[in-house]
């Protein structure tokens, strides 16, 4: 099968790959880009486990057509820390119990991380409608609402 | 083996056999679960099919327009809650007009406020379609759409009602919108349609000629929602039987002329 090369930005950083023909992102991002941060749950947009930031806004991996992000800015979960330092939205998970097995985690932040920087304030609806498209089989979703609320309230004054 | 085509223009990319790619939220689950069903993606960058466009017979709207994007359209209020009930954040800067005219039962609850809207989809080569028309012949048609054209109307004359298992998010049990073209039930000429009742969106024609006929009170609301499964032709699926839809779908019709949400 042919191979394609595309280049995008991954997390800041000029990236190129080689993609095959109806390729999906996640799975190139996974294999061909080496970063595992989002997950593969359903590859067929149900789960949100494969929800990336494309030029800022929550797409999900499994059903974006690889070839679709040339020239794109994409965001993974890998890019979140700063160095040794978490990101205000990942010390909040982390401390809110936000997470358990965690394999909805990086889709949720992701989702999160979209929402706080468009509305930097929002109101408990407003959380719930941003996640509603993520699926958490262990949390019940209280500690991630919580945690993002929580997350709002530390990155006061900066952006997400 | 899939092979992806990529077109600058609209008309050449119709001429090529194969599947559009709108947003991709239905053929690539296609594409990661039957591959072998799919030979040709089609995909165009064609700048027009992103358009959102005023002109004297109303919005033209590109093909591929997201549900994000309608919703964010100072034009398109009177649309935003009908792209807003449409899947969840990410789903919606993905899902397109295009893919959601083609979307298979339940899907389609935008293409349902379309068809109450009385829109027209234009095709690559020209061609113009009416709302009935197009779904009459969708599932034997083969081309491409680039735009929807939606007439201006003023927001009160459209009402729009999901009926889904969960909120926020779910699929649709069924879906209704109404265009009331004075804006309350006190003036003649509604349209009803209903989404998840059968194979495409349908009007349902009894229940808007009861309420043409009927007095403009509860009682006319009462005999229009009476009949408003005559021409409708639910299935069964995951989310609800033929008989359930059958049975509520008055209810929700009544709920929805009354303007609840
Ligand atoms: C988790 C999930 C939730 C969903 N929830 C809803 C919902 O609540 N309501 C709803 O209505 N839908 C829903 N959908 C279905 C779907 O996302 C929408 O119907 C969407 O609008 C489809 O558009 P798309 O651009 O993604 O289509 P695609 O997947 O790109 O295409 C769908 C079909 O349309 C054809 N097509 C696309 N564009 C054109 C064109 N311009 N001309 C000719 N043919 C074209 C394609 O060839 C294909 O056959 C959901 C899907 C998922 C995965
Ligand atoms: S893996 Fe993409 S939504 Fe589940
Ligand atoms: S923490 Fe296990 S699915 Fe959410």
């Amino acid at each position: 099968m042919a191979k394609r090369p595309i280049s995008f930005t991954l997390n800041g950083t000029e990236t190129g790959i080689f993609v095959n023909e109806g390729q999906n992102l996640l799975e190139a991002l996974r294999r061909e880009a080496g970063d595992l941060s989002p997950k593969f749950g359903c590859g067929q947009g149900t789960c949100g486990a494969c929800t990336i930031l494309i030029d800022g806004a929550p797409h999900l991996g499994c059903l974006t057509l690889a070839e679709a992000a040339q020239g794109r800015s994409i965001e993974t979960t890998s890019g979140l820390a700063d160095g040794p330092d978490l990101h205000p939205l990942q010390r909040a998970f982390m401390e809110g119990f936000a997470a358990q097995c965690g394999f909805c985690t990086s889709g949720m932040l992701m989702a999160a991380k979209a929402l706080l920087v468009t509305n930097p304030h929002p109101t408990r609806d407003e959380v719930i409608e941003a996640i509603s498209g993520n699926l958490c089989r262990c949390t019940g979703y209280e500690p991630i609402v919580d945690a993002i609320l929580d997350a709002a309230i530390r990155l006061q004054g900066r952006v997400a | 083996m899939i092979e992806v085509h990529t077109f600058s223009q609209a008309a050449e990319a119709a001429r090529t056999p194969g599947h559009i790619l709108g947003g991709g939220t239905l053929l690539m689950r296609q594409v990661n679960y039957a591959p072998q069903t799919i030979e040709k993606l089609i995909r165009v960058t064609d700048p027009e099919l992103q358009e959102i466009r005023a002109d004297s017979t109303g919005i033209r709207i590109g093909a591929g327009v997201t549900m994000a994007s309608i919703i964010n359209h100072p034009d398109l209020s009177v649309l935003a809650p009908v792209a807003r009930a449409i899947g969840a954040p990410a789903l919606r800067n993905m899902a397109t007009v295009g893919g959601n005219l083609f979307a298979p039962h339940p899907y389609g609850d935008l293409a349902v406020a379309l068809l109450a809207l009385d829109a027209f989809v234009i095709w690559s080569d020209g061609r113009e379609e009416d709302m009935e028309t197009f779904f009459q012949g969708r599932e034997r048609t083969r081309g491409m759409v680039t735009h929807v054209v939606v007439p201006r109307v003023q927001s009160g004359q459209l009402r729009f009602r999901k009926v889904s298992r969960t909120r926020p998010k779910g699929i649709s049990v069924m879906s209704i919108a109404v265009y009331l073209p004075g804006g309350s039930l006190s003036g003649r000429g509604a349209r009803i349609a209903f989404g998840a009742m059968g194979p495409t969106p349908l009007r349902a024609k009894a229940a808007e000629a009861a309420l043409e006929n009927g007095a403009m009170d509860a009682s006319g609301v009462a005999a229009a929602c009476s009949v408003c499964g005559h021409g409708l032709a639910p299935q069964d699926d995951a989310l609800a039987s033929a008989w359930y839809r059958n049975e509520v779908a008055p209810v929700h019709l009544r709920r929805c002329l009354e303007g609840e949400t």
